[in-house]
């Protein structure tokens, strides 16, 4: 079976900026895939040579095994882009914008899903209000149910939710999520790392074009994160000599220990025991996407 | 509906949805040049025999609102496209770039044609005409629409702010048309402009669209045609070609 992203030594420079610089990467039909990468990683452009918006220099992208340039029809009636710029066409309600979008990709009488996806969105209320009357986060969900119009099986999210308030960014997820239960795969671009750890499986990280990491999105929590401890001591008490050398970070009488194994725990605790050392606060520090990303871009 | 005739028929729909704009301003524009020239030169001006000059007005006021609303058309729809971002809806479904030229040249063409069967509608209360060769009216007015289409898609592609866009219209486009014989005979004017004005393709689709009318014109229509036919062919390639390679549209 084809991958359902298939990206080859894929470079693109733009003037004295390298903004891909070789990325190979296979995504499987029904993932939920992370690209995670600070401003100017190459993301977006990535995504875009995807889409077809941007011609790559060297390298090659298919979309369910249709090559995005030589049969860029079927590549581009698989794929359905949410771009990162709220962007609509203000002459236009929510309900025409859809009727359009969907007759760009030939089909006709789309009326049926077209009424589903906006249930789903929360946007049948609004579904023949023009564009321009509707608040930034409706737009953005108008942006998602336009690129599922052709109910394609890859759908590529850049940061869909930028500017979107809470509720509605539940709400999203929710729908995205049930989407990927359906079968489709889903690419996920975003800077809130807390949603791509708790939705990704599986999680590239770019920096200056090139893919650093790449990895699910457990093993990368186990590679680069882990546990903390962290201790408040009692007033008075001193931590015993044997343990300073664990110790990764102090302020006051407050000490961290970072964790390789959770039966340090214990060990920690029994050296505390054994000086009579009491304890006014504990507290378990799990391992999270943030440290993850954070010490992957550092490094060289 | 396939990609083509969604593109078109949303292109329509653009420019109809905002009509007292597109359609009713041009118009009344028209009709202001026909009421202050022919009353300032209907009797100091005679072009051909047996056509008073505001007949002779009528078919250059229309084809001259035929060319300038279908540049504006594509040209406009395209640079707000751009402009506002929402050009991506139009890039990312499987729509060819012959598809992408020939729903915007469609689109220019529509919109000249409605606006020109409406300046000729109120004009007709003014003056009488003749319709010598209805055909010959046709193909100058669809060759000319489309010329200004396929023009308006360059200008559309090329320009990256309106201020851009304007300086084309403004620069290019409006002196070609108003130098067209529009207004007047190129017979009229000293030799060297005279000959000058045949280097201006738009005096051709003017002459020939004319011509369609009264059965005169100051060249032979045929030679008309076959310059407008040129530049439409030319126009053509050039747009496809900038289209095919993704110029300012596909980085």
């Amino acid at each position: 079976m084809h991958p359902a992203i298939r990206i080859e030594g894929v470079a693109k420079r733009f003037g004295s900026v390298q903004a891909l610089d070789g990325i190979d990467l296979d995504i499987a039909p029904g993932e939920f895939f992370g690209l995670l990468g600070p401003n100017g990683a190459g993301k977006t452009t990535l995504i875009s040579a995807l889409a077809g918006l941007v011609r790559p220099d060297a390298g090659r992208l298919a979309v369910m095994g249709h090559d995005v340039v030589s049969d860029y029809r079927a590549a581009r009636r698989q794929l359905g882009v949410v771009p990162q710029e709220l962007v609509f066409d203000p002459f236009f309600t929510v309900r025409e914008s859809l009727e359009i979008q969907s007759g760009y990709f030939g089909i006709r009488d789309n009326a049926a899903w077209i009424d589903e996806i906006l249930e789903n969105l929360d946007l049948t209320e609004k579904a023949d209000t023009n564009m321009r009357q509707l608040s930034g986060g409706m737009k953005r969900r108008v942006l998602v149910a336009q690129a599922l119009v052709h109910r394609p099986p890859v759908i590529v999210l850049d940061e869909p939710t930028a500017g979107v308030d809470v509720e509605l960014r539940q709400g999203l997820w929710s729908f995205v999520r049930r989407l990927n239960r359906d079968g489709h795969t889903i690419v996920l671009t975003t800077h809130y790392l807390e949603e791509a750890e708790s939705l990704c499986g599986r999680i590239a990280m770019l920096k200056q074009g090139r893919v650093v990491a790449l990895d699910t999105t457990n093993n990368l929590l186990r590679r680069f994160s882990g546990h903390t401890l962290r201790l408040r001591l009692a007033e008075g008490r001193t931590l015993p000599a044997a343990l300073q050398a664990r110790v990764v970070g102090e302020s006051g009488s407050e000490f961290v220990f970072s964790l390789e194994r959770c039966e340090e725990i214990e060990e920690i605790l029994r050296g505390l025991r054994g000086s009579d050392c009491s304890i006014d606060d504990i507290e378990v520090g799990r391992p999270d996407l943030e440290e993850v990303f954070v010490r992957v871009m550092h490094r060289d | 509906m396939d990609g083509f005739r969604t593109l078109l028929y949303k292109e329509v729909l653009r420019f109809w949805k905002v009509s007292f704009q597109t359609v009713a301003a041009p118009i009344l524009t028209s009709l202001l040049y026909l009421l202050i020239f022919s009353h300032v030169l209907e009797r100091h001006v005679k072009v051909y025999d047996d056509v008073s000059y505001t007949a002779f007005l009528v078919p250059g006021l229309v084809m001259m609102s035929v060319l300038q609303n279908a540049f504006a058309n594509s040209s406009s729809s395209l640079i707000q496209s751009k402009v506002t971002g929402n050009i991506v809806f139009v890039l990312l479904p499987p729509i060819s770039y012959r598809e992408f030229f020939a729903a915007y040249v469609l689109a220019a063409i529509a919109r000249g044609f409605v606006v020109g069967l409406g300046v000729l509608a109120v004009t007709l209360g003014f003056v009488g005409l003749s319709w010598q060769a209805p055909l010959w009216i046709l193909a100058f007015a669809a060759l000319g629409g489309a010329i200004m289409g396929a023009l308006g898609v360059i200008a559309g592609i090329w320009a990256e702010k309106f201020d851009q866009l304007a300086a084309f219209q403004n620069f290019i486009i409006v002196p070609l048309t108003f130098l067209s014989g529009v207004f007047y005979s190129i017979h009229s004017l000293p030799p060297f402009w005279q000959h000058i004005s045949h280097f201006n393709p738009i005096f051709y689709m003017i002459d020939g669209f004319r011509y369609g009318f009264f059965g005169v014109s100051d060249v032979p229509p045929l030679l008309s045609l076959g310059v407008v036919a040129a530049c439409f062919v030319a126009l053509t390639a050039f747009t496809l070609w900038l289209l095919r390679i993704g110029y300012k549209l596909r980085a």
